[in-house]
């Protein structure tokens, strides 16, 4: 009886656990807790991995007992196992040091087996330089040639006569810049006209009466045109001449650990620093420093060093234009597809389609934009209103247009549902006010239904930017490059050049991350562009939600 | 019942000498689709600058009557009317009447408040916007006219450019009734206007109408037995579709002709 009874209980106290569905809440709880511990894994594993990429790192000495010696940054440890000549299985430690001056080794990483090692010193006059070309340079400086005079002591002194130089020969550059644009513009009417000489003889009728009138004719101008320019070609020439010297004559002296001198020219110092002097204050405003550039410089040494700004402005410009492009289509396809149109099996129809574009992979809206907007499109224009630069063509190859137009397309399905959606929850009431008010359709819909379909209609646009901003496969084909010449936007007339190839951040990981000569070195800067394009892409979505708030606010719907 | 229902006494019930008839339907037939006939043949004449109060059970079609006075049935994909409404004698459903006009001239008040989501002096001044009126001066005073008509020019006098949704639900509906008056229309449709309102609201409302009807012909769908009683000056009864009884509201409430009009106001049924 007693038995009875609690197996009674027992089996009620089950059947209670089942109804209740405890296992089944858990699980709920565990889908979420799995899919919060992935995004915030996926967060920390950039933050860290980038973020600590301009922390400045000590500068260690390695001796190894066969003699060699190597200065640079332990990077990473790890340990590997190895049989010995009597079968044992032995774990070996071993460091990864970045040597850098890949122009003397060749290599910048270098793997050390801990028990090779002698000993190790942090010695704090080790110098870190990073160059314009081959990388950082780890070593001491020895001499500073600053034109005539030679600084070589106290050892304490030289990094600030360094600095001082750097400043000198900073202010050659430039000056070399303005005299070598000057030149340039000189002698480009000329280049032209030997341009335009060229192509009629390689025309095969220069033989032709009427040609050769011409070409004598161009001859004569190009001939007079030299003479003209010619003393001050020369003297330009002269003062560029000396302003080199100058700048060559700026230099420094610097010995590696093992011994070997090496001159840099001081205007391809691009920083120089002292790490295991710096105090705490100095390295935080080196770390300022470096993220500054991050963001607002031009990349170096095939996009491995320096900064990424083209590749932000890229971006947020390529979005700019597809929500420019994107919107106004797809919310008047909304408006259609919603208040015109006759409900019925077409237009059903028309709606799957629509949504199911969304689900196209993007690399065929690549494809389509190769060959719809490069290909037919810019060709076209390109003969109608580019044929005196043809073949080289103008709008008939990838550019930031064609780019954004594709990316437009892509990101249209998510812009029609949206907007919709928000027509559809414009009440009915209001919509009908409108109309017993005499209003046409047309009126009613201006002033009733888009004002209050407006947060919808954002929504669609915070999607479409969070899908666009990160998609790369079909920018790859529409006109994104690994380095760009000049950004899509400046200062010379029409400003915006629609024509021009851009940067992307997304493609720019790409890039980096797994077709740089460098890839190792190059791997943070990888982490530090993901930060970057999880950065943007929150920032514009953010904007976008400021502004549905407000609308929100503004058209909340009647209490009653 | 059934007998009484197909009795043909719609044509006697209809004839009114006296009054001046602005709107008159004449075999009027509503679908909303082939299988679902919502109103009956009904032949009914609406008197000029009165009130008339159109009763009778949920479902018997008296909304979907008062619809069709200002066509807003056209917006029901798949519904379709046979016969005619004569507005001022001219057949509204004829192929070249434009709405516009017509919903200015015919305007509506309905069941639900529904101000827009705008200010009070837009919303009051919407209807002659998109009819073409822009002069902001003469828009002031359309709008102060619409208010004090509407009997809200009082409240709201201070406050006209704060949002129209802050209002009460009774003041929300008189601005919609303003809101009506600002077209200046000849006729004004209410579909239950004050069924969502409370008495005091209500109370509100029905002065309003009273004081309306000098210079409008008011028709007013509604479900309060007393409320048609009090405003109303003739009264239609409908069932199931079809018109049962038309007449002077004191008719109809003291001494009906039928007897389910009799039976549907005493509260026998409905």
């Amino acid at each position: 009886m007693k038995n009875l009874q609690h197996k009674l209980k027992h089996h009620g106290r089950i059947t209670y656990f089942k109804q209740k569905g405890d296992p089944y809440i858990f699980a709920t709880g565990l889908g979420l807790v799995v899919a919060l511990a992935m995004v915030v894994a996926m967060v920390a594993i950039i933050l860290t991995k980038g973020l600590g990429f301009f922390w400045p790192r000590q500068l260690t000495q390695v001796t190894l007992k066969s003699g060699d010696t190597y200065l640079g940054e332990i990077w990473e440890r790890d340990s590997r196992f190895e049989r010995t000549g009597t079968g044992q299985e032995v774990k070996i430690k071993e460091i990864q040091l970045k040597i850098g001056n890949r122009d003397l080794y060749g290599q910048d990483f270098k793997w050390i087996d801990l028990p090779d090692v002698e000993r190790r010193q942090q010695p704090p006059l080790a110098t870190v330089i990073e160059r314009l070309e081959y990388g950082n340079f780890y070593g001491f400086i020895r001499a500073v040639h600053l034109e005539q005079t030679v600084v070589d002591s106290p050892q304490a002194a030289l990094l600030q006569a360094v600095r001082k130089g750097m400043a000198e020969s900073r202010r050659i550059e430039a000056r070399i810049k303005t005299l070598e644009h000057r030149l340039h513009d000189l002698t480009e009417p000329l280049s032209v006209l030997d341009q335009k000489i060229a192509q009629l003889e390689a025309s095969g009728q220069k033989d032709a009466p009427a040609v050769a009138r011409q070409l004598a004719h161009l001859q004569q101008q190009a001939d007079s045109l030299e003479a003209a320019i010619g003393e001050r070609y020369d003297r330009l020439e002269q003062q560029l001449g000396s302003l080199y010297q100058a700048r060559d004559a700026h230099y420094l002296t610097m010995e590696t650990a093992d011994g070997q001198q090496k001159d840099i020219p001081l205007y391809q110092i691009v920083r120089i620093f002292q790490p295991n002097r710096m105090t705490t204050v100095q390295k935080v405003q080196h770390y300022l420093a470096k993220l500054w550039e991050f963001v607002s410089a031009n990349p170096r040494e095939s996009n491995t060093e320096g900064g990424v700004f083209p590749a932000i402005f890229g971006t947020v410009m390529m979005v700019l234009l597809m929500s420019i492009a994107v919107v106004p289509f797809g919310v008047l396809a909304a408006i259609y597809l919603n208040e015109y149109a006759r409900q019925g099996r077409i237009i059903r129809l028309i709606r799957l389609s629509v949504n199911n574009l969304a689900g196209v992979p993007s690399i065929v809206y690549g494809m389509f934009g190769l060959g719809f907007f490069v290909y037919l499109v810019g060709g076209s224009i390109d003969h109608l209103f580019f044929s005196n630069r043809l073949p080289e063509p103008t709008f008939g190859t990838g550019g930031i247009l064609w780019a954004s137009l594709t990316l437009a397309l892509l990101t249209l399905p998510v812009v029609v549902v949206a907007t919709e959606e928000g027509l559809l929850a414009v009440p009915r009431a209001n919509k009908e006010g409108a109309l017993a008010l005499g209003a046409t359709r047309w009126q009613m819909i201006r002033k009733i239904a888009i004002p209050n379909a407006m947060p919808g209609i954002l929504t669609g646009l915070i999607l479409a930017i969070s899908r666009g901003a990160g998609e790369v496969a079909p920018l790859m084909i529409t006109g994104v490059v690994k380095l760009a010449p000049s950004l899509p936007l400046d200062t010379t007339f029409p400003f915006l050049h629609l024509d021009r190839k851009f940067m992307h951040l997304g493609f720019h990981i790409y890039d980096v991350g797994f077709q740089s000569p460098n890839v190792e070195a190059a791997k943070p800067m990888v982490y530090l562009t993901a930060l970057l394009l999880i950065a943007i892409v929150v920032c514009l979505n953010l904007l976008a939600i400021y502004l549905r708030n407000r609308l929100r606010k503004k058209y909340r719907s009647s209490a009653f | 019942m059934e007998t009484t229902l197909t009795s043909p006494k719609t044509e006697q019930i209809s004839r009114l000498t006296d009054e001046t008839i602005v709107i008159e339907t004449k075999a009027l037939n509503f679908y909303y689709s082939p299988e679902t006939h919502a109103l009956k043949n009904i032949d009914l004449q609406i008197p000029e600058k009165k009130v008339t109060a159109f009763i009778g059970p949920s479902g018997c079609g008296k909304s979907t009557l008062l619809r069709c006075f200002n066509r807003m049935n056209d917006l029901i994909p798949g519904a379709y009317l046979t016969g005619k409404v004569l507005i001022e004698g001219e057949d509204i459903y004829a192929p070249n009447v434009r709405l516009e006009p017509l919903r200015k001239k015919v305007g509506m008040v309905f069941q639900k408040s529904n101000p827009f989501p705008m200010s009070i002096w837009e919303n009051v001044a919407f209807g002659p916007r998109v009819n073409g009126i822009t002069d902001k001066r003469e828009l002031d005073e359309i709008v102060e006219v619409a208010l004090k008509k509407a009997d809200l020019w009082r409240e709201v006098k201070d406050r006209l450019q704060q949002s129209a949704l802050d209002l009460s639900g009774g003041q929300q509906q008189r601005l919609c009734i303003a809101r009506t008056l600002a077209n200046m229309p000849d006729i004004i449709l209410m579909d239950e206007p004050a069924s969502a309102l409370d008495p005091i609201s209500t109370g509100k409302i029905e002065e309003t109408i009273d004081e309306l009807k000098k210079d409008f012909t008011i028709v007013i769908v509604t479900h309060n037995m007393q409320q048609a009683a009090r405003v109303s000056d003739y009264t239609a009864f409908m069932m199931m579709g079809e018109l049962v009884e038309f007449g002077a509201t004191r008719t109809i409430f003291t001494n009906p002709r039928e007897k389910l009009t009799e039976d549907y106001i005493t509260g026998r049924f409905g």
